[in-house]
């Protein structure tokens, strides 16, 4: 079946759910032609593999799963765009390779990770995928298929490397995979009191440790703002870790959709006090599986649905550095006055500016909220929005549905040239998602 | 085990010949597309840390089946399992529209996978028996409104597989024919999946099962040999009323 059926998409939020039509080979020369965006795993939150209209064509990627080169010396790798970092992880971590730079699930596929610049606990010194990118095959708008690299066609390059998929459809990845001591990770894990701690805390532990992130207690306010826990790792020594291979575990599926009223603040504040008192003492430290260490959430299948019928969106910004820790305090105490009721707030700090022409990153610390769909999350997302751009912070577009073209603009002055720059590659404006309408600007 | 693979870039023979390489099995794959191939034979060989050979052959080609299973065994160093996972479907609707579409469904489906079968039976036969596997279908089990002629050479290819079975399993030659019932592959990109729809790396892993134990036939996954065994007992009646 080559013909684009019609079905309805939505992202891993469930919100927006919209109509259009869906084409899937093992072949993405063959279905990428007439497509107007691509989709991996559709685990960005919101509508940034969506289509923009009905009748535009959404090409599926992950039936393209094939590794096509691997030099056991240097680490390079070259694959299709939709091979998975779940299989990436299960081949390569027993013999000693591990992706330079992962997110928070390996429910992705390499051409997502390209497309969104995926970012991770070791942001601090190794930034973002698009940093250990070597070369990238398109598809672009006009239908024509181009190799780019650093050497070759740079703008296109940078331009791809965060560019949501909007500049062509990611047809290869090839990237340098990192060694690693062993295939398990020692970690310390520090209960925080305060945002200053957290903070100092990160900081620290950016200058001694591969990976890091904190969680924080969303509720907690007043001298308590910003209180939670660190989570620290890096790959343990040979002589620390574990004899035997990680065991590679599937987790279980949450069995259906759960109610809307599952998650109200209360239940939502009694998980999050009972995750930061869970850990008794300051200091704990242990040999973690890679798997436990890196993508917590994904041993639970489909936890999107525990969020009911309404869905979710998350929110990620990252606010400059200050002495006094100043925009994430008033970031932090903003979303307690707007009462938001995020199950999970991650902190981090960020490293240098990648080369992604439009990737989210720079340095400064990012925070993620994960916020249950209400009628009233819009209005939360815009008052985030103005606090941040008035910080000079920017959203991550792989996260929430609501921010505004205008807000974008304000937030990235980088956009206008990388507009420009897109049109170059695609001059009739072929290739668009739900996201670029909104974000972007892109003509309905 | 030395092993040729028909289809193996593709759909559920793409996730049998990573299973067989990635346990160690040495690999020949057979198919139209000589890029399409290599990109294969890429993977395959990072998988399984061993080289992978490579030979094309068409099935709309009886031409190409000596030469290629002669390849393979050549640079494999012998032969003890074929596996033919290729195959095509096309809807009713376009083939009752197209009958050229038809007689290449009927010919590739049944005729030449016959052929292909028949070539490598003789070459296994001849070097002390063997496995001959061949993903069949549950499809071919009771006539079908939306699959007519995609069922019927289904239906033939297993009676075919069954026959062969009968006479040779007792000379050496285990024929072993898979039914899976519908699977997510590019091949049936969308169609909505019934009930049971499975994945292709399940429906692999039962097939190299059935492979080391020499299982005359499977359905894949389990539930469809008894979902099979009510729908060969519906009267015809309620089979013209039925839709699917």
């Amino acid at each position: 079946m080559r013909e684009p059926f019609p079905t309805r998409f939505s992202g891993w939020g469930r919100y927006p759910v919209l109509p259009g039509r869906s084409v899937q080979s093992e072949s993405l020369p063959e279905i990428t032609g007439g497509a107007a965006i691509s989709r991996g795993l559709g685990r960005a939150y919101g509508d940034a593999a969506l289509p923009a209209a009905a009748n535009d064509i959404v090409a599926s990627s992950t039936l393209a799963d094939r590794l096509l080169n691997f030099d056991s010396t240097t680490g390079v790798l070259r694959a299709e765009a939709g091979l998975s970092l779940l299989e990436l992880n299960r081949l390569f971590l027993p013999r000693g390779w591990f992706t330079p730079v992962t997110p928070g699930t390996q429910f992705v596929t390499l051409g997502g990770m390209v497309a969104a610049d995926v970012h991770g606990k070791n942001h601090h010194w190794a930034g973002s995928f698009g940093q250990h990118l070597l070369s990238l095959r398109l598809r672009l708008g006009t239908g024509e298929m181009v190799d780019c690299s650093e050497s070759r066609d740079p703008d296109l390059f940078r331009a791809t490397i965060g560019g949501m998929g909007l500049t062509g459809h990611i047809l290869e990845v090839e990237f340098r995979m990192e060694r690693i001591p062993s295939p398990w990770i020692w970690s310390e894990t520090e209960r925080l009191s305060c945002l200053d701690e957290m903070i100092a805390g990160l900081k620290a532990a950016s200058r001694e440790w591969s990976f890091s992130s904190g969680w924080i207690d969303s509720l907690a306010k007043g001298r308590h703002l910003g209180r939670g826990l660190l989570f620290k790792g890096r790959w343990a020594e040979s002589t620390q870790a574990h004899s035997t291979r990680p065991p590679f575990r599937r987790g279980f599926r949450v069995p259906f959709e759960f109610p809307n009223w599952i998650l109200t603040p209360w239940s939502m504040s009694l998980f999050n006090a009972a995750v930061y008192w869970r850990h008794p003492r300051r200091i704990s430290r242990r040999v973690v599986h890679p798997q436990t260490f890196f993508y917590p959430l994904d041993r639970i299948e489909r936890w999107n649905l525990v969020y009911g019928r309404d869905g979710l969106a998350q929110y990620q910004c990252v606010v400059p550095h200050a002495a006094d820790n100043g925009p994430t305090r008033r970031l932090l105490e903003l979303a307690v006055s707007l009462k938001v009721p995020s199950f999970l707030t991650v902190v981090k700090d960020f490293g240098a500016e990648g080369k992604g022409w439009i990737s989210f990153p720079k340095p400064g610390i990012t925070v993620t909220f994960d916020l249950p769909l209400r009628s009233g999350t819009a209005a939360v997302v815009a008052r985030f929005n103005e606090l941040v751009a008035a910080e000079g912070g920017r959203v991550y577009l792989a996260k929430d549905p609501f921010t505004t073209a205008a807000e974008m603009r304000r937030m990235d002055p980088r956009l206008e040239s990388w507009l420009e720059a897109r049109k170059r590659w695609d001059p009739r404006g072929r290739l668009r998602s739900a996201m670029s309408i909104r974000v972007m600007g892109d003509p309905q | 085990m030395k092993v040729a693979v028909l289809g193996a870039t593709k759909g559920i023979g793409r996730e049998v010949a990573r299973l067989l390489a990635e346990r160690g099995d040495r690999l020949a794959i057979l198919g139209r597309d000589r890029d399409d191939l290599e990109r294969s034979r890429g993977d395959l060989s990072i998988r399984g840390q061993a080289d992978v050979a490579v030979a094309v052959c068409d099935l709309l080609d009886p031409s190409t089946f000596g030469p290629a299973l002669q390849e393979s065994t050549d640079q494999l160093g012998g032969l003890d399992c074929v596996v033919v996972t290729a195959g095509t479907l096309v809807l009713q609707e376009r083939l009752e529209a197209d009958p050229s579409l038809a007689a290449d469904l009927l010919t590739v489906g049944f005729t030449n996978t016959v052929l292909f079968c028949e070539e490598a039976r003789r070459r296994l036969l001849a070097s002390r028996g063997g496995t001959l596997c061949v993903l069949s279908s549950v499809a071919g089990e009771r006539g079908r409104k939306p699959i007519v002629l995609y069922g019927a050479a289904k239906a033939g290819l297993s009676r075919y597989l069954e026959g062969l079975d009968h006479r040779f399993r007792l000379a050496g030659l285990k024929v072993v024919c898979i039914k899976p019932g519908f699977v997510k592959t590019g091949m049936t990109a969308g169609l909505k999946p019934p009930p049971f729809a499975a994945e292709p790396d399940a429906v692999a892993r039962r097939v190299v099962k059935a492979i080391d134990r020499g299982e005359a036939e499977v359905y894949a996954p389990w539930i469809w040999r008894w979902i099979m065994a009510v729908i060969r007992l519906l009267p015809r009646w309620v089979m013209r009323r039925l839709s699917f």
